[in-house]
């Protein structure tokens, strides 16, 4: 018997889902052993009755339930906590779903300047009211489901890597709880490391950094946190080079900004590096903008109205 | 009695949404509503950001098409710094665009539509998605995910990230492409040329004329259009001059760093995403569909009406054949899934002449940059249609005020439009069934938001 599936999106970019759908030809073998019963990305299963007829959002039972992205409205809200009834086991999918994302970054402000903004621009018509008519209302705050629902499983990354999608549900099949371990991006980093930099002053990433000839192997490139860069590996989980390992960013020579959230769940990404900063002898004051180093984990409270920039 | 069918939430499409169809007393479809649910704010939670780091931040604004944020936003920050980008730096940049192109119309075609082609609208929703679509047809379906997957590794392999990259920097890319990826690449894009070509045929000869009754009557409007054009008057996603097309085929073009001149944003009261119109028509705003004003469209059929033709060969034979057989511009809303597959044959072919021009693999991909107060627009063709990025900076190279144009949201009109002629069209007396309403949702997804 096929093990059911649901899975759901929320303030989510789709991006966790298209990793799923990168499979590749592995996502035709995951079709053929998980049911989904209730996938919007793929599957044409409505919240109210396929004739929508139905007064109440209902998603059909199913063993495991899957959801990326955070809560911000309250129609997030309705759907996350039906999928907690209906599901044996939650997994949220991605870093909106376990820390709250990019999108957390509207943390810093309240739900009105947001909105002045947004319905101010130079080309927006000026309008006396703001839409409300048949759509959800926001929350105060955007939130991780474990703010709002029991939480299982994390798997966090944006976009988590395919190969640990498939590694996830492979393990699930299988009758296994699958966990990411408690590392950080350095520990999968092949970089060299001399153990302290020279740099005092951040240098921001206007610039290429050294690594030599072209075609260089990555191992022989020096740390981008000793050459003076922002490279958040030492505070962000481990994963994102997939069964590959090296980590994705520093593969392409650019230094990491956090992606897979902090190294363990309720870690402080921001208290972190600027712990890992002072120790690498940096000035912290040289960081153009603090608020930045929770870009992926401004949810459960880190981030708050008032919290911008130059406040840590 | 009247009553309200909910389809929620509009499904195999990308983004949030759900259509409110009201009917009358005697089961006629009296208004009909597709509201937009999510609301983020990139506008307002990028300012105070160092702009170097706005390209790796606004790729989250959307997973499918993170590649054409990433470049309109860099784009921008180019300007708003004075850089120039090197030769080498603008190819790679254009390089990873058109390749991501191509793998999104995979994903819509096969992905997305296809079920509703394959396995027929009014199948139940239990088989009429990609699983069933495997079942159907296996060959297929396994050449359509390993076609993707190769393009997304190509995506991956080189620049770190295929979705939500950081490749591109203000200044260029960040690495060269090397002499060994470029063979390595080479005869994999080919190969995905030739399916993009195999794709097409068999939607020609298999799958549109099947549909070409539900082509003539399901979504139809009347609208204007808007796309990218080059300075020989090509379709160019990566980048040139805008046009907007007016519905006789008139158009004006422009430099988008002027798109203010050109473009406005109606609000409604039932919906959070905000709806673009031709401000330079002088004529307001209206979504009535029979006198709408305004309300133009974008993605690949849009694209393909505003240029005067494709830069590449066999892209150019198929825009003849289709502009032979539906005219310029074409206006039925079905014929965006032919459009998006014959741009999936120009991406590949533009990537085939990008890896052989010989300045890809030049070193020089990265211009040094200083920061400082600006202003730039920074603007793509992404699949569903033309990305508006415009930022200013202070004089650190901080975000001072942002405005986004995202392309979906070009569509929302359009999109509103074609549900209402839709339902109009289907529902009848009270009568309606999941096939109905399933087609109403077809009109959605052609315009693949
Ligand atoms: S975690 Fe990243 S990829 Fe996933 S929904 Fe959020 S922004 Fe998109
Ligand atoms: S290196 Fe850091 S930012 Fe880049 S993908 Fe990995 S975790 Fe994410």
């Amino acid at each position: 018997m096929a093990v059911k599936v649901a899975e759901e999106w929320l303030n989510a970019c789709s991006g966790c889902e298209i990793s799923i759908v990168d499979l590749g030809e592995r996502l035709l073998a995951v079709l053929d052993l998980v049911e989904f019963v209730h996938i919007p990305v793929l599957l044409d299963h409505k919240y109210y009755g396929q004739l929508g007829e139905g007064k109440h959002i209902n998603i059909p039972e199913a063993t495991v339930g899957i959801i990326s992205g955070s809560i911000r409205n309250h129609e997030h809200l309705e759907v996350a906590e039906e999928m907690r009834r209906k599901c044996q086991i939650i997994i949220a999918l991605g870093t909106c779903a376990t820390h709250g994302g990019i999108p957390a970054l509207a943390n810093s402000y309240r739900n009105q300047e947001i909105l002045d903004r947004y319905y101010h621009t130079e080309t927006t018509d000026k309008v006396d009211e703001y839409p409300s008519e048949g759509i959800p209302h926001l929350l105060d705050s955007v939130y991780a489901l474990d703010e709002k629902i029991k939480v299982d499983i994390y798997l966090p990354g944006c976009a988590p890597h395919p190969d640990q999608v498939f590694a996830a549900l492979a393990g699930l099949l299988a009758g296994e709880l699958p966990k990411l371990p408690d590392r950080s991006v350095c520990d999968q980093c092949p970089t060299v490391r001399e153990g302290k930099g020279q740099v005092k002053q951040l240098r921001r990433f206007l610039e290429a950094p050294h690594y030599g000839a072209p075609d260089e192997p990555i191992d022989k490139m020096r740390c981008l946190l000793e050459q003076g860069f922002l490279c958040m590996g030492s505070v962000t989980k481990a994963g994102c080079g997939g069964d590959k390992i090296v980590p994705r960013c520093i593969a392409a020579r650019v230094p990491c900004r956090g992606c897979y959230g902090p190294v363990q769940h309720d870690g402080n990404q921001l208290l972190q590096m600027l712990n890992a900063l002072a120790s690498n002898g940096i000035d912290i004051h040289s960081l153009p903008d603090y608020v930045s180093l929770l870009r992926f984990s401004g949810a459960h409270k880190l981030l708050r109205p008032g919290h911008k920039q130059k406040e840590a | 009695m009247s009553r309200v069918i909910n389809i929620a939430p509009i499904t195999r499409i990308e983004g949030h949404a759900s259509i409110a169809i009201k009917l009358d007393a005697k089961g006629n479809v009296a208004d009909s509503k597709v509201h937009y649910q999510s609301l983020r704010g990139f506008e307002k939670f990028i300012e105070g950001k160092p702009a170097e780091e706005v390209p790796r931040i606004v790729n989250r604004i959307c997973g499918i098409c993170p590649w054409h944020h990433h470049t309109a936003s860099n784009k921008a920050v180019d300007l708003c710094f004075g850089v120039t980008v090197t030769p080498a730096g603008r190819k790679l940049r254009e390089l990873m665009q058109i390749i991501s192109h191509g793998e999104d119309k995979i994903l819509n075609f096969f992905f997305l539509a296809a079920p509703d082609f394959v396995m027929g609208p009014d199948a139940d929703y239990g088989v009429r998605n990609v699983i069933g679509v495997a079942k159907a047809a296996p060959e297929l379906a396994t050449k359509a995910v390993q076609m993707r997957y190769k393009a997304k590794m190509i995506l991956e392999k080189f620049s770190g990230k295929a979705i939500h990259p950081h490749a591109a920097v203000a200044g260029g890319f960040c690495k060269p492409l090397l002499e060994a990826e470029r063979q390595e690449f080479l005869p994999q894009i080919r190969e995905l040329l030739d399916f993009s070509l195999f794709t097409l045929g068999f939607a020609k000869a298999e799958v549109f004329p099947k549909y070409l009754d539900a082509v003539k009557v399901l979504g139809v409007i009347n609208t204007g259009f808007i796309g990218t054009v080059d300075e020989q008057g090509a379709l160019n996603v990566f980048g040139g001059n805008l046009r907007i097309m007016k519905p006789d085929g008139t158009f004006v073009e422009f430099d988008p760093q002027n798109y203010t001149d050109y473009i406005g944003e109606a609000v409604t009261p039932f919906s959070y995403g905000k709806y673009p119109y031709a401000k330079c028509w002088n004529e307001g705003f209206s979504l009535d569909i029979d006198n709408p004003k305004g309300i133009y469209r974008a993605n690949c059929l849009a694209r393909i009406n505003v240029a005067d033709k494709m830069a590449t060969p066999r892209a150019q034979a198929e825009l003849e054949e289709f502009r032979a057989a539906f005219g310029r511009p074409a206006q039925l809303t079905l014929l965006y899934h032919w459009a998006r597959l014959i741009e999936d044959v120009y991406a590949y072919e533009r990537a085939i002449e990008l890896l052989e021009d010989p300045e890809i693999t030049d070193t020089n991909v990265r211009a040094k940059v200083e920061p400082k107060a600006g202003r730039g627009v920074g603007c793509v063709e992404a699949p569903r249609g033309t990305l508006i990025h415009d930022y200013s900076t202070d004089d650190k190279g901080l975000i001072t005020r942002a405005n986004l144009i995202v392309g979906t949201t070009h569509n929302l009109g359009p999109i509103h439009m074609s549900v209402h002629q839709a339902a109009r069209a289907l529902i009848k007396d009270g009568e309606v069934n999941e096939g109905i309403l399933n087609k109403i949702e077809m009109a959605v997804r052609a315009y693949d938001p």
